[in-house]
């Protein structure tokens, strides 16, 4: 059964603001009813912090905050509940690997990542490299953003590459690069990968165990749940394996005069007070989304992201880029448009209520390898309708126009 | 009043003051990193004050038309002058409404002429922050 798109906008708060048309999902989702609900209803009945104390509220507490944890792993289809690490977002659990499982690196050990990279999945490579002297190196892209295997497997032949650390959708180009092979190619010269799930997680399935990928990280808000809670999924036995992250309360066994010891997985990696209502609101975004079936939601994705690329590719000094074929593409489509600066477009564009994103959108290197500095990106969600899409084209048209 | 007022379209479209000079007493480019506007201006002082100027620059029409305004009025003004302006001085110049979104691209010639100018004096560049204050962080 196709999606009510009415039926679904109504359940948004935010969308109720008839001067917004919300072409921004890439940067952040909007939420439902459900998931404020959720949170909301926390704070009022059960609020109290898990994993602390005897009585019966923090009990309510920690069931709540545990449930989460496993409508995440149902949500990831992780094969144990251990495997699933709450943290603050998605670069915080990217970070939580290169500094806890990086800190082991040595010097003549690579991690490779590609082009198409979020600085939230660069940076914290080469923050490891700047601590264990461990090499980056660049998974090469064609024109069209596509990975060029060939160049991994150069790389993965010199037989250093520890980790291969790729984003399973582009937040730009709305590529998918081939998961599955790259993980097999990976895994036969010894490397582990990690993937960079944020976009990925709002667009179709994730199964951490037939991608049998070793590290997955992704954020609450770019899946209609809240800021502020984020999810790093490893294999059991690699996290067990790994040094605590942050030190602080509840990630340890017992703390002496002479010093400490971790707790078990996964609290070992969850220093602190917790992001208790976000957890919770996490789990409700989980479970409104499981009221609908990826097949449907993808379909209309495609729909919209159909119409992006007549509607932009109609408009004289449009360039889209990425892939040519529009049946590559999920969630977003990039552009420049001659003549007028992204920035000045998006305003523009903005004054109409359109909410596009302008700017390098956290991707320098993959902007400079297309040899452009900015541009301006469409991304859709399960909200957006036809006519959004369709307000798009004449605003940029009169934007061209005054800037002519 | 619209930011793409006539006034800044005109500016944008048509630059005053882009060029090279032939002996610049100093050069100096800056950029905004979060989008990629540039500028670079040149400017030949005699006796502290500015006796010409030239620049070139890429990026959004409030960035490059801000320069081309800017480029206007420093003819002979002094280093002191040039040193006394602020954000609110630009503001005026440009005579279109800034949003915060917008203050940084619109800053931009007033930061890299002002670090020009502390170029030429020998010191270190400023920060943002002290051009133009916190919301021009990022
Ligand atoms: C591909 C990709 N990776 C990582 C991130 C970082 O997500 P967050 O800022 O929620 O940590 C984003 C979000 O912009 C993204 O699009």
């Amino acid at each position: 059964m196709a999606l009510t798109i009415p039926a679904i906008r109504r359940q948004f708060p935010l969308l109720a603001r008839e001067d917004l048309t919300y072409l921004d999902t890439a940067a952040t989702a909007q939420k439902p009813q459900a998931v404020l609900d959720a949170m909301r209803e926390f704070y009022e009945r059960s609020y109290a912090n898990p994993h602390r104390g005897m009585h019966i509220l923090a009990e309510e507490a920690t069931v709540a905050f545990e449930d989460a944890r496993k409508s995440v792993q149902r949500f990831l289809n992780a094969e144990h509940l251990e495997e699933i690490v709450f943290t603050k977002n998605c670069t915080e659990a990217i970070n939580l690997v290169a500094r806890s499982w990086g800190s082991q690196l040595k010097k003549k050990d690579a991690i490779a990542v590609s082009l198409l990279e979020h600085h939230s999945n660069i940076v914290p490579w080469f923050q490891c490299r700047e601590q264990t002297g461990a090499q980056v190196a660049w998974i090469e892209i064609d024109d069209e953003g596509h990975i060029l295997l060939d160049s991994l497997d150069r790389l993965l032949a010199k037989g250093d590459v520890k980790l291969v650390a790729i984003t399973a959708l582009s937040n730009v180009l709305g590529v998918r690069p081939p998961l599955e092979e790259i993980i097999c190619r990976a895994h036969a010269a010894g490397a582990l990968v990690l993937l960079d799930a944020a976009q990925a997680a709002g667009h179709g399935p994730i199964d951490v165990q037939k991608l049998d990928c070793d590290f997955l990280a992704f954020s609450g808000h770019k899946i209609y749940g809240p800021t502020g809670i984020g999810v790093l999924y490893a294999k059991r036995e690699i996290l067990e394996a790994m040094p605590p992250f942050l030190g602080g309360g509840k990630m340890i066994r017992e703390v002496r005069e002479d010093g400490f010891s971790p707790a078990d997985i996964p609290l070992r990696f969850e220093a602190g007070t917790q992001p208790v209502a976000e957890a919770i609101g996490l789990r409700a975004a989980i479970e409104w989304g499981e009221q609908f079936t990826w097949k449907d939601r993808i379909a209309h994705e495609r729909e919209l992201l159909k119409r992006a690329t007549s509607v932009l590719s109609g408009i004289d000094g449009v360039s889209l880029l990425g892939p040519r074929s529009v049946d590559e593409r999920s969630s977003c489509i990039s552009f420049t448009v001659e003549g007028i600066h992204p920035h000045d477009l998006t305003d523009i564009l903005g004054r109409k209520g359109i909410c596009m994103r302008a700017g390098h959108h956290c991707t320098q290197p993959l902007h400079r390898r297309l040899g452009i500095i900015a541009s301006t990106r469409l991304s859709v969600g399960i909200y957006n309708t036809l006519e959004e899409i369709d307000r798009v084209g004449p605003a940029i048209t009169d934007a061209r126009a005054r800037f002519a | 009043m619209d930011l793409y007022a006539e006034n800044i379209l005109d500016h944008y479209r048509n630059p005053r003051g882009k060029g090279a000079l032939q002996q610049p007493t100093v050069a100096h480019e800056e950029v905004n990193v979060a989008c990629g506007d540039a500028l670079t201006v040149e400017l030949k002082l005699e006796k502290n004050q500015v006796a010409d100027l030239a620049w070139t620059g890429t990026g959004c029409a409030i960035s490059q038309a801000g320069m081309s305004i800017l480029n206007e009025e420093l003819r002979g003004k002094s280093s002191d002058e040039i040193e006394a302006l602020k954000r609110e001085d630009i503001i005026v110049l440009l005579g279109v409404p800034i949003s915060p979104r917008r203050l940084k691209c619109a800053m931009l010639c007033l930061h890299t002429v002002k670090n020009a100018l502390r170029k030429a004096r020998g010191e270190e560049p400023q920060s943002w922050l002290m051009t133009v204050g916190l919301e021009a962080t990022d």
